[in-house]
């Protein structure tokens, strides 16, 4: 792409910030309703023919995960200073389609639960929309990624629609834990998950290269660049390496005028349009309101409440791991196929939800095994032996509250490379998460011993992995005193400025948050529509 | 476990060589499909010859009939130009190391003698880099190119009861059946 392939646009009807499944289906939802639509795209554009090549990096050892999707350096530079350390350059991909290239693609719904959270416990805050408010979307979220799934959990919230594709059969290792959740009175069901398990869409279905995350070169599992793709099939123009600078509102501080954005050379544009719409992510998005301070919003854009940057919440990630005397057959797929969302609808305050997964991809694959051994002849097989074999694995997604100083602010001590200060992240986890875990654990630790494993990995209560999936940033409410946007998703401070983004979740519930993020911003696109 | 250049255009396949077309039909529609001739301009041989040669070093002693699985496997990848080159650099490299101790070309060694050289290069304690120096890119591109090329094919998942191992498109049974050993 030339450089005046990167000139703006006259005005035009929308301007959408960031090119990830929100920004990928606000653009879609807004272009096929015949608006005119600008995407600007901090990443670069990622060919679908380069996956292959792509997944061989992940694969072979030579190289650092993070070339996979090109992440880090000063483009992404950040720091962080809470109890737990934010590993943000792998929680977030840039480039078209954001970071769903690297996701694994669980789309569960969250449950009632989840938007009540003050009302039944006394905890956090509720939701300014309920569960069957969000209802309609979700089920248009589903056809729109394309999920698999059964009716088989119990647990499930009320649908009324079927999955658009049929699930994917448990795996051979599920069997195994299966067998000790029987024992133990656990329920397991099936994942619904965006991914193919038929042609869906033009998509193939999965052929089970078993890499999806970070990468599935066969485009059956779901991402945001599929969405991109449609949106200009519909006449959208989406610019890539074309990070946002700030955005510029008019002289009463009610609209938003322009976004301001750098082209690779480093010229600075002004993207002018009457709506705008943010989804850069739960930790960019807040990030770019800061950055985007003015006489009028001292303390950043559509900050009025001193919310935004607030309320930074993640699911709490533990994985536990042992190993069987019998072959697992791990690592065929890169993806689950049986939970237990058993323990997610508790009836205490504490503990919270949680669910458990089984992995299928648990210990070192055959390549890493090989490969990683350094020798050859006898040596391959004896490491594969040693390394491959026995694995079996759960992890589990762990709910944990919002709270004021668990939050994104700006570092002026540290600059990127256009020269503005780093996001500084400051991840708390709180008493609640770290109760909830110690269940968690227990519940992992049980079902593996049930099952014969010897375990020998548990993740530290106390020292969660990050569940990719941060949240709270930009939180959703009624009272303008208290949160970023209304439940229209338009900010309460600017009248044409909407958020499409897990920051936007008042709380976090434990499952995972991109179909929430995809129902969101279906509502939030017919909400544009409606303004325009 | 018998090798056979089926088992290389299986590998290919899965490396997105010669039909491993399986992203929508539309998207990869107008991609070439391998021949098996190499597009490169230098004359592959010499690189063809040393593989082989390195591949009876390196593959486990279960894997017999290797040379057709190579031949047709580094065939594939060097019809993109840059491994080519880089492939043939790395085999040079390698074959002025056995002239220096044997004063023969590495495909004129016995595995013995092939094994050897590997270990007086230090290649189990050498990280693999595709710009690093010389015995690192003779890690890179022919010890573990051969290594990888055999561990993402069905046969060398095998070597631990895989029939699909990660980075195979082999479809969605195995997974569900177990381990095949
Ligand atoms: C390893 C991993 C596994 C995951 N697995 C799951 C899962 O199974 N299920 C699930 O629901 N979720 C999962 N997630 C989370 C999921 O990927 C995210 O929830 C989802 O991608 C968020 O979508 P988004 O569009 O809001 O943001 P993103 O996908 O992060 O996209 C934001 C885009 O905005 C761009 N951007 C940022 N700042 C600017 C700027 N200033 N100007 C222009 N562009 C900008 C970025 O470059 C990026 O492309 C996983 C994440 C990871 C890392
Ligand atoms: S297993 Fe994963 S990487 Fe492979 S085709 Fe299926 S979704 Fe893609």
């Amino acid at each position: 792409m030339s450089a005046t392939d990167r000139a703006p646009s006259e005005r035009v009807d929308v301007c959408v910030v960031g090119a990830g499944p929100a920004g990928g289906i606000v653009a879609h939802s807004l272009a096929e309703r015949g608006h005119d639509v600008v995407v600007l795209e901090a990443g670069p554009r990622v060919p679908l023919d380069e996956r292959l090549e792509r997944m061989e990096r992940h694969q072979r050892p030579a190289h650092d995960w993070t070339e996979v999707w090109g992440m880090g350096g000063d483009r992404d530079a950040y720091t962080s200073t809470g109890d737990v350390d934010y590993p943000l350059n792998s929680t977030r991909i840039k480039g078209v389609g954001g970071t769903t290239l690297h996701w694994i693609g669980y789309t569960p719904r969250l449950h009632p639960k989840d938007f009540e959270m003050e009302s039944r416990y006394g905890l956090a805050t509720d939701w300014p929309i309920a569960y069957d408010d969000l209802r309609p979307y979700y089920a248009e979220a589903e056809s729109a990624m394309g999920v698999a799934g059964a009716e088989d959990n119990p647990f499930a919230p009320p649908r009324e629609e079927p999955f658009p594709m049929e699930a994917f059969p448990p795996s051979h290792s599920d069997s195994i834990l299966d067998a000790a959740c029987e024992q133990l009175d656990i329920d397991v069901h099936s994942v619904p998950q965006a991914r193919n398990s038929e042609g869906y869409d033009g998509r193939s279905a999965c052929v089970g290269y078993g890499t999806c995350h970070p990468v599935c070169p066969s485009g059956a599992k779901y991402d945001g660049s599929v969405h991109i793709r449609k949106a200009e099939s519909e006449g959208a123009r989406v610019l890539d390496r074309v990070p946002v600078q700030r955005l510029e509102h008019d002289p009463e501080g009610e609209r938003v005028e322009a976004a301001v954005y750098a082209t690779p050379d480093g010229t600075e544009h002004r993207q002018e349009a009457r709506q705008f719409v943010v989804a850069c992510g739960a930790i960019e998005t807040p990030r770019l309101l800061l950055l985007s301070k003015s006489d009028i919003y001292p303390d950043g854009l559509a900050n009025s409440s001193g919310a935004v940057g607030r309320y930074l919440m993640d699911h709490l990630l533990y994985l536990v791991t042992g190993r069987l005397a019998e072959p697992t057959g791990q690592h065929q797929v890169g993806f689950s196929t049986s939970v237990t969302h058993q323990f997610y609808d508790h009836e205490e305050s504490t503990p919270g939800s949680f669910f458990v997964g089984f992995l299928n991809y648990a210990g070192p694959s055959p390549v890493e095994a090989a490969l990683g051994d350094g020798g050859w002849g006898d040596d391959i097989t004896a490491a594969m032996e040693r390394s491959y074999g026995g694995h079996i694995g759960t992890e589990a997604l762990v709910e944990q509250l919002p709270d004021p100083d668990s939050r994104v602010t700006l570092d002026p001590s540290e600059t990127d490379d256009h020269g503005n200060p780093v996001p500084q992240i400051h991840w708390t986890v709180g008493d609640h998460g770290r109760a909830t875990a110690e269940k968690a654990i227990r519940t992992q630790r049980d079902i593996l011993e049930e099952a014969g494993a010897s375990v020998d990995y548990a993740t530290p209560a106390h020292s969660p992995l990050s569940g990719s999936h941060p949240m709270g940033t930009t939180r959703m409410g009624d009272d303008p005193d208290e949160s970023v946007v209304d439940p229209r998703l338009r900010t309460h401070d600017l009248e044409n400025l909407t958020v499409a983004s897990s920051s936007v979740f008042p709380t976090g519930g434990a499952m995972n948050p991109t179909l929430t993020i995809a129902a969101l911003t279906l509502k939030a696109a017919e909400h544009v529509d409606a303004d325009l | 476990m018998e090798l056979t250049r089926r088992d290389a255009v299986a590998a290919l396949a899965a490396i997105g060589i010669g039909g491993g077309v399986v992203y929508g039909a539309f998207e990869f529609a107008d991609r070439g499909v391998s021949d098996g001739t190499p597009s490169g301009t230098e004359d592959p041989d010499s690189l063809l010859e040393t593989t082989v040669a390195l591949a009876e070093v390196v593959y486990p002693p279960e894997v017999t009939e290797v040379e057709p699985f190579v031949r047709e496997f580094v065939s594939g990848r060097i019809e993109d130009d840059d491994r080519h080159t880089a492939m043939v650099d790395a085999a040079d490299a390698l074959d002025a190391r056995a002239r220096s101790e044997y004063s023969a070309s590495f495909y004129e060694l016995d595995p013995e003698e092939g094994d050897a050289l590997l270990e007086t290069l230090g290649m189990s304690e050498v990280d693999p880099d595709p710009e690093g120096d010389e015995r690192e890119r003779i890690r890179y591109y022919l010890v573990n190119e051969l290594l990888y090329g055999l561990l993402r094919s069905p046969k060398g998942g095998q070597l631990v009861g895989l029939e699909n191992p990660p980075g195979h498109p082999g479809g969605l049974e195995a997974y569900q059946q177990g381990p095949d050993r």
